[in-house]
């Protein structure tokens, strides 16, 4: 049950995406979440279509793979697609009750269906290409700025890549109570939702004392190792931008420049609406 | 030689309070204590559980500071906070559970963080997290996850991210009580070795004696005291009394003890089996 955690998945491989600074990746994903929901128009949606296609080509994770992790979200979808069915204004197609079938409706339940496949599909290209350690530092990098307006950056980067390096170990930690308490005749697995979430409860406390410990001792450790915050100290794996992550933010900007053009293009000169058809 | 350690007259309490903050019982934990470490010792400190001697590990590396009496590090005073950066580096610890000293998710980057943490340059950062993995024997595995690592590597790991610092001495607070056998060995040769390799002082604290019988000199602890120091060779002749204070001898000078009390004359404090057998040896060779 634990081990399908997939929390900070990584997908080894050598490909260009994968060497990319996490730095670049990161303004990549947020550039292209905000280019699904702000352009609009059936050109532009080809233009995500054909970027996303390009990069999974390029990263060398499996497309098969990539689609696993939208099995997690079907629900989601699901519920997102019926609520853009039958609660869009608009002409009425069919009509049950309270419920009305549109025909924007129906355009909008695609629109919004594609939009968070792309999402999801262009996040997890980024989280299976960049190593939990790489998304911590190009994090703490990236925002470095926000740290002048006292949000202490350095710190919630540390505190990631701790939580990341013990997710295994309490997991363990977790699998090892569990057993001595099933040993002891504890019953996890029959019953009701209700009550098998009250035999979480003693699992639970066991687990958050030994965390608080684990959590000292590891302040103590830090600690005699010198460790007293972000500042005065150097990096043993600096960021640096190479050429090819310029290349990189050169075609972001292209990507985002040409979805503006096809935008204006679609509303302007076609004199489409917000929907495609 | 100069003294890497030394401590007069420490005194430090545990105060514990209730609920509403009330004190509720004061345990010392260090009593008095005096201690000297000359550079490049090897030096054991052994004691039953709550004797202080974790206390006093603590306060080697000024996680803990004393509440009476004066402890130098390589003559920087503990109680001056300016000095705590430079006193942990030259005084290196090692604590006794591995998964909650290990910082990285790369053993590499782990041995690194303490350097990182210093402010040394990147370069300089790189060849010594090689030297170290080296002088541990754990340069092959620098790529590898710690969580894959068996006990006995992970703590060498953790010492290899203390000589990353380059200490003067360096501490270790129980570091093989979790771990099995084999583990254990691999862990007390690595030290031995930086100790006589690289003149490291080690400072080993632990309550197996079999440790200890490699050590200089050997301080015995029991609540908050000093009670008894020496060279092994000393105190392990001194088995009556280790047996007063409910502390064992290795077996082997015990079964030395017991076959001199039933008549053999037998040396004190035999600390080896090799040490044994040549004694026998000659007895039977006597007779």
């Amino acid at each position: 049950m634990l081990k399908d955690v997939t929390l900070g998945q990584y997908y080894p491989a050598e490909s260009v995406i994968h060497r990319l600074d996490p730095r670049v990746k990161l303004a990549g994903t947020l550039l292209y979440l905000i280019s699904l929901f702000v352009f609009q128009g059936p050109l532009a949606l080809v233009m995500a279509t054909v970027f996303l296609i390009l990069l999974i080509t390029l990263s060398k994770v499996p497309f098969s793979y990539m689609v696993k992790g939208l099995r997690t979200i079907i629900i989601i979808l699901i519920i997102t697609a019926a609520m853009n069915l039958f609660f869009t204004t608009g002409t009425v197609i069919v009509q049950f009750g309270i419920f009305k079938l549109t025909y924007e409706g129906i355009q909008m339940a695609i629109l919004m269906m594609i939009r968070l496949v792309y999402l999801i599909l262009g996040t997890s290209l980024m989280t299976l290409t960049t190593t939990p350690n790489q998304l911590t530092d190009g994090l703490e990098k990236g925002l470095r700025g926000l740290g002048k307006l006292g949000v202490p950056v350095h710190e919630i980067a540390m505190m990631m890549s701790i939580a990341l390096r013990f997710i295994p170990i309490l997991t363990e930690e977790t699998d090892k109570i569990m057993k001595a308490q099933k040993a002891r005749g504890a019953d996890f697995e029959t019953g009701g939702l209700i009550k098998r979430a009250k035999a979480m409860i003693p699992l639970l406390v066991p687990l958050f004392v030994s965390a608080f410990r684990r959590a000292n001792d590891l302040a103590m450790a830090m600690e005699a190792r010198c460790y007293h915050g972000g500042e005065g100290r150097t990096k043993m794996k600096p960021l640096r931008y190479t050429a090819t992550d310029r290349n990189a933010y050169l075609l972001l900007f292209a990507y985002f420049a040409a979805m503006i053009l096809l935008t204006l293009f679609w509303t302007k000169v076609l004199g489409g609406g917000k929907l495609f058809f | 030689m100069s003294l890497i350690v030394k401590a007069r007259n420490i005194v430090y309490e545990y105060i514990r309070r209730d609920d509403d903050g009330n004190v509720e019982g004061i345990e010392t934990a260090l009593d008095q204590v005096d201690l000297d470490v000359k550079e490049g010792d090897f030096v054991a400190i052994l004691g039953a559980n709550g004797s202080g001697k974790s206390t006093l590990a603590k306060h080697i590396n000024a996680l803990l500071k004393p509440e009476n009496g004066t402890l130098l590090v390589d003559g920087k005073d503990t109680l001056d906070d300016n000095e705590t950066l430079a006193i942990r580096q030259t005084a290196g610890m090692v604590f006794q559970n591995p998964d909650n000293q290990i910082i990285a998710s790369v053993v590499e980057e782990d041995v690194g963080f303490g350097p990182e943490n210093i402010g040394i340059p990147t370069d300089e950062i790189w060849t010594r997290v090689e030297k170290s993995l080296r002088s541990v024997g754990m340069y092959h595995y620098r790529h590898h996850s710690p969580n894959r690592l068996s006990g006995g590597q992970k703590q060498r790991v953790a010492i290899a991210g203390v000589m990353a610092m380059k200490p003067k001495c360096i501490i270790l607070d129980e570091p093989t009580a979790m771990l099995d056998p084999v583990g254990r060995q691999e862990v007390l040769s690595a030290v031995r070795e930086l100790n006589e390799k690289n003149g490291i002082t080690v400072i080993l604290i632990t309550h197996y004696m079999e440790e200890t019988v490699h050590a200089n000199r050997i301080f015995v602890m029991e609540s908050g005291k000093v009670i008894m120091q020496g060279t092994p060779r000393e105190i392990f002749s001194r088995v009556e009394e280790l047996k007063e204070h409910h502390l064992t001898v290795p077996q082997v000078t015990e079964l030395a003890w017991e076959l001199k009390k039933a008549g053999l004359s037998l040396p004190d404090g035999i600390l080896t089996k090799e040490e044994l057998i040549t004694a026998l040896c000659q007895l039977s060779s006597t007779n």
